[in-house]
């Protein structure tokens, strides 16, 4: 990149200072041409990731049909190394032909029937998201202000989580039909199902988020107080933007339990619609077609991945690209 | 104290301090007495640096004067009001050892984060930043984030930084400490040119006797346990250059504040 300008080329440079400062320039673009370079691997890693994971899939399949009854005095096989056949686990190709096969009694392909509930799972989930984020944080902002606070409320935060979720669903959603008539809206049961997602979303913010807000060097809140600047600047313009990487640490772990609690919310609480409702529905009708309820499954895992991936995004354009490595 | 100084054109001294105490922890088994019986008269344009071994409370002191620690006992008056009034109304900014640049923010940003906090228009805080870079020489860095910068630029950004907003006194806390040697006397030197072309009042801890020497109008020489000041010496070599380094002016003068610091236990 010497030719971007010729007051760039070193050579007419005697002063070591002015010197160094260029070589840091050069530095900086460096860097950000290998971040690029980068990214493109790890698309590659994931699809040959993906590949293998299917072959691995196909390989145990053709062993564990071999097995049968005549092994059963072998070492491992037979009596470890459970048999297999296109039932317990439907080839590949099934699967994959599965996504775009017409389910009997529909016209629509499989893959827009999993789609609609995992959008239907998606705005549970990311309502539930939310609304966890902004609990968690309050929390955190609340906690930061008094150590005496903190000492005192945090064990209470880690116990609400030993609390099953299975066992507080229903709960909430009878709390949903029956109590909460006051709201200027009808309560739906998806709804109750955001509330479960919201009760796994708050914990890892409330946490992360008070290490984050502590996180500030103590020069760096004498530096806000010796500008005299007040307690909303100092959270505004140091401690929030000094707690994004452990906040977006905890919005990854988050968004993805937000799902998980969806789908567990959904099939506790006998929501209709979602994907875990179409999990329990496909587990029912497993002999008629084995290859949907992988479908499903691989619908919820992709829903997952996905929310991972738009706050990982989020998180590089807000936090990554800002040249956070040193360059020495 | 004369407050009112100002008006018939005479200005208050930049500090005033005057049987200044500081007791850590008072009551309690890990009581700590970091300073005691202080007396500081700095001028408005003065560069005086605050030396002595570590422990000496020359760090607690400076903090005093901020207004970031309370005395337990005496006064410290900033330009002719209390250290905390001095801190409301900006009086003086603080440069630390780390630079302490926000890493989310471009250089530009950081200089103007205290105009930000003061409610300056975007506009004249970019054209003051823009100036800053221009006092401190590194305009072509503006967008730039500092883990690009080496320690030594970090810390002229943290210079400009404090100066963005014209403070008229300035308070450094080992600010070359964690820089190598080449590159420190660099930041003297640096530092030197913008104190002359402001005439900013700067107190400046230390622990580097040469440093102390080269700087500063007057040494105030600390000794600890608890910290006092044990002698304030004037030390007059006039504008300094790199020749300055080897005058024997400056030798007889560091050894003057070596003396003072060995006297003082």
């Amino acid at each position: 990149m010497i030719d971007s300008g010729s007051q760039d080329s070193a050579e007419a440079v005697d002063d070591p200072i002015v010197f160094e400062q260029l070589l840091r320039l050069q530095a900086a673009r460096e860097q950000r041409r290998d971040r690029m370079r980068r990214t493109g691997r790890q698309v590659v890693v994931l699809a040959v990731f993906i590949c293998l994971l299917g072959l691995a899939y196909s390989l145990y399949k053709v062993v564990g049909t071999a097995i049968d009854d005549s092994q059963s005095g072998w070492p491992v096989i037979g009596s470890i190394l459970p048999e297999s056949d296109d039932l317990k686990m439907p080839p590949v190709l099934d699967i994959v032909s599965g996504i775009f096969e017409e389910p009997r009694g529909t016209n629509e392909p499989f893959w827009s029937i999993v789609g609609k509930e995992a959008a239907f799972t998606l705005r549970e989930a990311a309502v539930g998201f939310a609304i966890g984020v902004m609990v968690g944080l309050s929390i955190a902002i609340v906690l930061t202000t008094s150590e005496r606070l903190e000492r005192a409320l945090v064990p209470h935060v880690i116990a609400s989580q030993t609390i099953p979720l299975i066992a507080i669903a229903p709960i909430i959603v009878i709390w949903g039909r029956k109590s909460f008539d006051f709201l200027p809206f009808e309560w739906q049961d998806w709804m109750s199902v955001s509330i479960i997602a919201t009760y796994l979303t708050f914990f890892p913010v409330t946490i992360n988020g008070l290490r984050g807000l502590q996180s500030p060097r103590p020069e760096n809140l004498e530096l806000m107080d010796s500008y005299a600047a007040r307690w909303g600047q100092t959270l505004w313009r140091l401690r929030l933007p000094a707690s994004l990487p452990y906040l977006f640490a905890a919005f990854k772990i988050a968004a993805t339990a937000s799902v998980v609690g969806a789908i567990v919310g959904e099939i506790s609480a006998g929501v209709k619609g979602g994907l875990g409702r179409r999990v329990l529905l496909e587990a029912q009708r497993y002999t008629t077609g084995p290859e949907r309820l992988y479908v499903a499954v691989l619908g919820a895992a992709a829903l997952g991945i996905f929310v991972f991936a738009v706050i990982s995004s989020i998180e590089y354009g807000l936090v990554g690209r800002k040249g956070r490595e040193t360059v020495t | 104290m004369n407050a009112a100084g100002a008006v018939d054109g005479v200005q208050p001294p930049a500090v005033e301090i005057r049987g200044a105490s500081k007791i850590f922890n008072p009551g309690r088994h890990n009581e700590v007495k970091a300073l005691e019986d202080i007396d500081l008269h700095i001028d408005q344009g003065d560069f005086v640096t605050l030396i002595g071994p570590s422990g000496c409370g020359k760090s607690t002191l400076l903090r005093l004067i901020a207004a970031l620690v309370d005395a337990s006992d005496g006064t410290v008056v900033v330009n002719g009001k209390t250290a905390d009034a001095a801190r409301l109304d900006r009086d003086y900014s603080m440069v630390f050892q780390r630079a302490g640049l926000f890493d989310w923010r471009n250089v530009s940003r950081n200089i103007e984060l205290p105009l930000e906090l003061m409610g300056w228009k975007a506009a004249d805080r970019r054209r003051r930043s823009a100036e800053m870079l221009e006092l401190v020489k590194l305009t072509e860095f503006a967008r730039h984030h500092p883990a690009e910068l080496s320690g030594g630029m970090q810390q002229r950004i943290a210079i400009a930084r404090a100066m963005s907003f014209h403070p008229q006194l300035l308070l450094m806390d080992e600010p070359f400490g964690a820089l190598d040697e080449m590159t420190r006397e660099h930041m003297q030197n640096e530092l030197l040119r913008i104190w002359s072309e402001t005439r900013i009042t700067v107190v400046f801890v230390t622990h580097s006797i040469p440093e102390a020497v080269f700087l500063s109008t007057k040494v105030a020489v600390m000794s600890p346990r608890p910290g006092r000041i044990a002698a304030v010496i004037d030390n007059d070599l006039g504008p300094r250059t790199d020749a300055t380094r080897d005058d024997p002016a400056f030798f007889s003068n560091v050894t003057a504040v070596r003396d003072a610091l060995r006297g003082g236990h």
